[in-house]
């Protein structure tokens, strides 16, 4: 008998409306988003608190980087719906979905720097396209925003001189270039060493606090995350299967959240993939 | 029955694929209003889309018109018309060669490079980091580029003709002994400023169009990985090619035909 993780009815789901709704800054509510047949969301109800970190966590697939991408007007769901700041993203024209996205920073994966422009341009580029700065002033508060994330040294060198966490790193300086309300991190610490890692966790924290914004990590990395989010979820199947604070998570009694926060092997997501039964297989004489 | 319901999703497809680049066009025509503010964007892709591709233009050019020049002297001299070299070099590159060649060299050479650049891009998110910017990538990359395309293609198919006349004067006049007086006044008096020399711009700035626009749309609108790049840059130059050759065709009939 094949199980298959059973998360929709959690007790704990009712936890996902956590605070008053004037301090959500992001509501989501009865996401639906499918890629071809696939059902990515089935009915997401999610709400982001503003001015601390909120963690979205969830094994590889479940659309963690899709959440970011509608929640950035990116990708259009198929119902349901996203406010950020009181306003509903896919409703928004398009001038106005950009006057948005000038106060919302994300993060990629993969940097996602122009690998044409030097880090310093990269940071500029931002204050150039939606600034009238003085060349000066520009220079000034680029090198104060590479001084924060610890690369001013760094400005003149190429994206394809730099490391996978200095390339995070600069990214990130570029993403709070226009100081905006939110930051939006896509897997920040995916494939860094455990140096790198530490200054994202350190960074992340700090600025969030420093500059009083709101950051939403999407991380499949527990510990990391964990360490440095006020609130989190933890989602799978299209629905979130449990939200609180990160303590609650880690002391969670749900079968599911238990087998991800602690990396069990096996528990409701199964060690096997589904199979007939091994003595089927062996003696049933089947190829 | 399989057979049907595979063409009508090829169709299908197809059709979906050409309403995508349509609204593509349509952005990017749109993002030229961006450019009058902002020159340096255009200038910048007229140096890596044109200027970058004149040497091969020139040598194709050179070549081509030296070919055409001895060819056209071993027929001509046949009948003892050697002296109408130069109008037989000059007509067949305005009005053909120089328009055809320049396009399927600029979609080997620049249109291959643009769509892999944009391929690229797209697969190492930069195009959504722009719009997370709240920059418009249809405006801010792939407007200047296409617009640096259109500009670019007539003005390497003037260079290659006026370099392929050079190339034939070279080798008829220069090394077969054609009188040059006749070379260049058969073709002053054959050649007709708006018959020959204006539809050959009006086939180049069209081929520019179309070339440019399959590049930009098959970047823009690949798979993100490095085998969708590789596909994306292939049907650029096989699509731009037959494009070319198809239209080149229909131009000629409606121009030269009775």
């Amino acid at each position: 008998m094949v199980r298959r993780p059973d998360c929709r009815n959690h007790s704990m789901k009712m936890d996902s409306k956590i605070t008053p709704s004037d301090d959500i800054l992001v509501k989501i509510r009865d996401l639906r988003f499918s890629r071809g047949s696939r059902a990515i969301f089935d009915g997401l109800d999610l709400d982001i608190p503003r001015g601390g970190v909120t963690a979205i966590m969830g094994p590889s697939g479940t659309g963690k980087t899709t959440l970011l991408k509608l929640i950035g007007g990116q990708l259009r769901p198929d119902g349901g719906t996203i406010e950020v700041d009181g306003q509903d993203v896919h409703k928004l024209s398009t001038d106005n979905l950009y006057r948005l996205r000038m106060r919302m920073g994300m993060l990629f994966q993969s940097g996602a720097l122009l690998t044409d422009m030097s880090v310093f341009e990269n940071v500029a580029f931002p204050l150039r396209e939606h600034t009238r700065l003085s060349e000066s002033m520009l220079r000034k508060l680029v090198l104060l925003k590479l001084e924060a994330v610890g690369l001013r040294g760094a400005q003149g060198l190429m994206p394809s001189e730099l490391s996978g966490g200095m390339a995070r790193r600069v990214a990130l300086a570029r993403a709070i270039a226009l100081d905006p309300m939110m930051i939006m991190y896509d897997e920040p610490f995916t494939g860094q060493d455990p140096i790198s890692m530490g200054v994202l966790v350190k960074l992340i924290r700090e600025l969030n606090d420093a500059a009083r914004i709101t950051s939403v990590v999407v991380s499949h990395d527990v510990t990391e995350t964990l360490s440095i989010a006020d609130h989190a979820y933890v989602i799978s199947d299209g629905k979130v299967v449990e939200g609180g604070t990160s303590s609650q998570l880690r002391e969670s009694g749900g079968e599911w959240t238990r087998q991800f926060v602690n990396g069990l092997p096996d528990g409701p997501v199964p060690f096997h993939y589904p199979a007939a039964g091994l003595a089927e297989d062996l003696f049933g004489g089947t190829s | 029955m399989g057979l049907f319901s595979d063409l009508g999703a090829w169709v299908l497809n197809a059709l979906q694929r050409l309403g995508r680049a349509s609204l593509l066009l349509l952005a990017m025509l749109r993002g030229f209003v961006d450019m009058l503010y902002r020159p340096r964007l255009l200038l910048e892709q007229l140096y890596s889309v044109g200027v970058l591709t004149i040497l091969i233009i020139a040598v194709a050019g050179l070549f081509v018109g030296m070919v055409l020049g001895l060819q056209g002297y071993y027929i001509l001299s046949r009948f003892g018309g050697e002296t109408a070299l130069g109008l037989m070099v000059a007509a067949s590159l305005v009005r053909e060669l120089g328009p055809v060649l320049t396009a399927l060299l600029f979609a080997g050479r620049a249109g291959s490079a643009l769509t892999a650049e944009i391929g690229l891009m797209k697969a190492t998110e930069q195009l959504s980091g722009l719009e997370m910017m709240a920059v418009n990538p249809q405006y801010r990359v792939l407007a200047p580029r296409f617009l640096a395309g259109l500009i670019s293609v007539p003005l390497l198919a003037a260079m290659f003709s006026v370099l392929g006349v050079a190339g034939g004067w070279f080798v008829g006049g220069g090394m077969l002994g054609v009188d040059q007086a006749a070379f260049w006044n058969g073709m002053q008096d054959g050649i007709d400023f708006q018959d020959d020399v204006i539809n050959g711009v009006i086939k180049s700035i069209v081929f520019g169009l179309v070339c440019t626009w399959i590049a930009i749309f098959q970047g823009y609108d690949c798979v993100p990985t490095s085998e969708g790049v590789s596909r994306a840059t292939t049907r650029t130059v096989v699509h731009s090619s037959l494009a070319v050759l198809g239209l080149d065709f229909v131009l000629t009939a409606l121009m030269f035909g009775e």
